[in-house]
């Protein structure tokens, strides 16, 4: 049999590690996809002294490679400190699958980014939360590094998608260099405002296509 | 087909051809009346194509060129068409014609009304499927063509999944054009057809030579035209008996088994080949992997199957949620499927979902 997935995502995926949830968890963290439906919950158990994640688990509305990456991010996640678990990335999880298929990329990034909201989630609760940051073009420009461009599988930042962005007055404006008819425009704009639209002082985010 | 690979291989010439090309021409010809005996339709109004997107192009694309300055510049068609008439349309509507997608019920039923006030003085053209791709529902095409026939309005129909597997003549029905592929009923790949009513207005879509009555220019492929007109002989009414009790052993089984399932689609109208329900909180792609590896092929509505990361338009046309779509899996029958298959490929299912749901956040236990 052929299957788009190399033979450790198989894995992964037909026998999730650290799957199900923590009760009374220390952080928890769910991210959604509305690009594509998929969702992601992570739970953590973290030691209040040594801030070493001592316990992780994840729970998945996703497909193959959302299920894949949730097992493995946590696997990498568990014994290390919140600061040190704060750094994994999307592209190191990817690596440790042996590679995914690049239209699969931002599942990836959904299993990392619920990761990240569980020990921000974990930070806010211990009053760890340094004072919040105002959004400027480069808060912009660090969001948008986790929205893929399908095309790739890289984000759309790195591969010079994003041709403009400005602030102003709680307005983020992005313009996208793609017709408004290519057939990843829906999707990439969905994922935009998610990401934008997340930020705490954003009201309103607008998407704006080349042609 | 073989002996049109190997032995009478050329290409199909004139009546005053070489005799190799005169048998190739006869083959051709003599696929061509079995395909048009089975819509009730003359031979000269079955053109054959590369399959279902051509014949759909050519059927949008050559009546609204031949009637754009005569007309009008305005067509109507179901949101829930399959590609080739969706995005003909929306091709179409960019260089500039009026297209109106017609809404549909939550079975996937076109709305009749809806019709009518749709079809203005500048429509030159309605395209509505007989069967749907992934639902299955099959539309009153009667009560559509009455509409129009009454309007004075062409129809064409795309019955790329519906062709020999539900009733369609164009002597009980006033439609104009017809789509048809050989895929669908294991027949080869890369070879359609399309009806086309004697003296429909319809301009050449792709300029070449004078074959298929100057409708369609280029070499046929006569081997896959005559695997498609076998293809047609080999469907009988004792198999769509049976594929149709599979398809409601697959339905009544999975609502009865499966806890949180919904039918896609019609109970009663719809293709006996096609089921498509949705299993709540899990996602579509995983399953189809799952079935996969357990030997089933299936299909899904969900983004994350899709090429282009959308959902599917036609769950969401149903008036369904991107929830309805992520977990949405299509079961297509076939002939050498068994009622055991279909008990097996549900009882497959019920463990997968029953596995997925466990690990999702949706599922609460």
């Amino acid at each position: 049999m052929k299957f788009p997935y190399s033979q450790k995502v198989l894995e992964h995926f037909k026998n999730p590690h650290n799957v199900g949830q923590i009760e009374n968890p220390d952080g928890k963290g769910l991210e959604g996809s509305p690009a594509c439906g998929d969702m992601v919950a992570v739970y953590i158990k973290v030691n209040p002294d040594t801030k070493v994640i001592e316990d992780i688990k994840f729970e998945s509305y996703g497909c193959a490679s959302n299920i894949a990456t949730g097992s493995v991010i946590t696997d990498i996640a568990r014994g290390k400190t919140i600061d040190e678990a704060k750094k994994i990335t999307w592209k190191q999880a990817s690596e440790e699958l042996g590679g995914l298929p690049p239209i699969k990329a931002h599942c990836s990034v959904l299993a990392v980014e619920g990761l990240r909201a569980a020990i921000k989630d974990y930070e806010e609760k211990h009053g760890l939360v340094t004072e919040k940051e105002p959004t400027t073009e480069e808060v912009v420009r660090r969001r948008l590094k986790h929205v893929m461009n399908p095309l790739t599988g890289l984000d759309i930042i790195r591969t010079n998608l994003i041709l403009k962005t400005s602030v102003k007055d709680g307005v983020v404006r992005v313009v996208v260099d793609l017709p408004a008819n290519h057939q990843f425009a829906p999707a990439i704009k969905e994922d935009i405002i998610e990401k934008l639209g997340a930020l705490w002082d954003v009201e309103k985010v607008d998407v704006v296509f080349t042609a | 087909m073989k002996p049109y690979f190997f032995d009478t291989y050329a290409v199909a010439t004139s009546e005053f051809g070489y005799s190799m090309g005169i048998d190739a021409k006869e083959a051709l010809e003599r696929a061509r009346e079995n395909m048009a005996s089975k819509l009730s339709a003359n031979s000269e109004e079955v053109i054959f194509t590369s399959g279902s997107t051509e014949s759909s192009n050519t059927a949008l694309k050559g009546v609204v060129w031949a009637l754009k300055e005569k007309k009008g510049k305005h067509i109507i068609v179901s949101k829930i068409e399959d590609f080739p008439v969706l995005n003909t349309a929306k091709a179409l509507e960019r260089q500039g014609f009026g297209v109106t997608f017609l809404n549909v019920d939550a079975e996937g039923f076109a709305d009749l009304e809806g019709l009518k006030n749709a079809i203005t003085k500048e429509t030159v053209l309605v395209s509505i499927q007989q069967g749907n791709q992934e639902i299955g529902t099959v539309q009153d095409l009667k009560a559509i063509s009455e509409i129009c026939e009454e309007k004075d309005m062409l129809l064409h129909t795309d019955a790329t999944h519906s062709f020999t597997r539900f009733p369609l003549s164009v002597k009980e029905l006033p439609v104009d054009l017809i789509t048809m592929s050989a895929h669908t009923i294991h027949g080869p790949r890369g070879i359609g057809a399309l009806y086309i009513r004697k003296d429909t207005p319809i301009t050449k879509f792709m300029d070449g030579g004078f074959q298929e009555f100057n409708r369609r220019a280029g070499v046929e492929d006569i081997p896959a035209a005559v695997g498609f007109a076998k293809a047609v002989e080999l469907v009988t009414e004792e198999e769509n008996r049976r594929l149709k009790a599979m398809r409601d052993r697959v339905i009544d089984k999975a609502l009865s088994e499966i806890p949180e399932v919904t039918l896609n689609g019609s109970r009663e109208k719809r293709l006996p080949q096609n089921a498509n329900l949705t299993f709540h909180y899990v996602e579509g792609e995983s399953i189809t992997l799952h079935m996969d590896m357990r030997g089933f092929a299936v299909s899904t509505g969900s983004a994350c199957f899709s090429r282009s990361l959308e959902a599917s338009h036609v769950i969401r046309g149903i008036g369904g949620d991107h929830e309805r779509a992520h977990g949405s899996v299509r079961f297509t029958l076939g002939r050498y499927n068994r009622m055991e298959d279909a008990d097996a490929a549900i009882e497959a299912m019920s463990e997968i979902v029953a596995r997925l749901r466990e690990i999702s956040p949706l599922a609460r236990k």
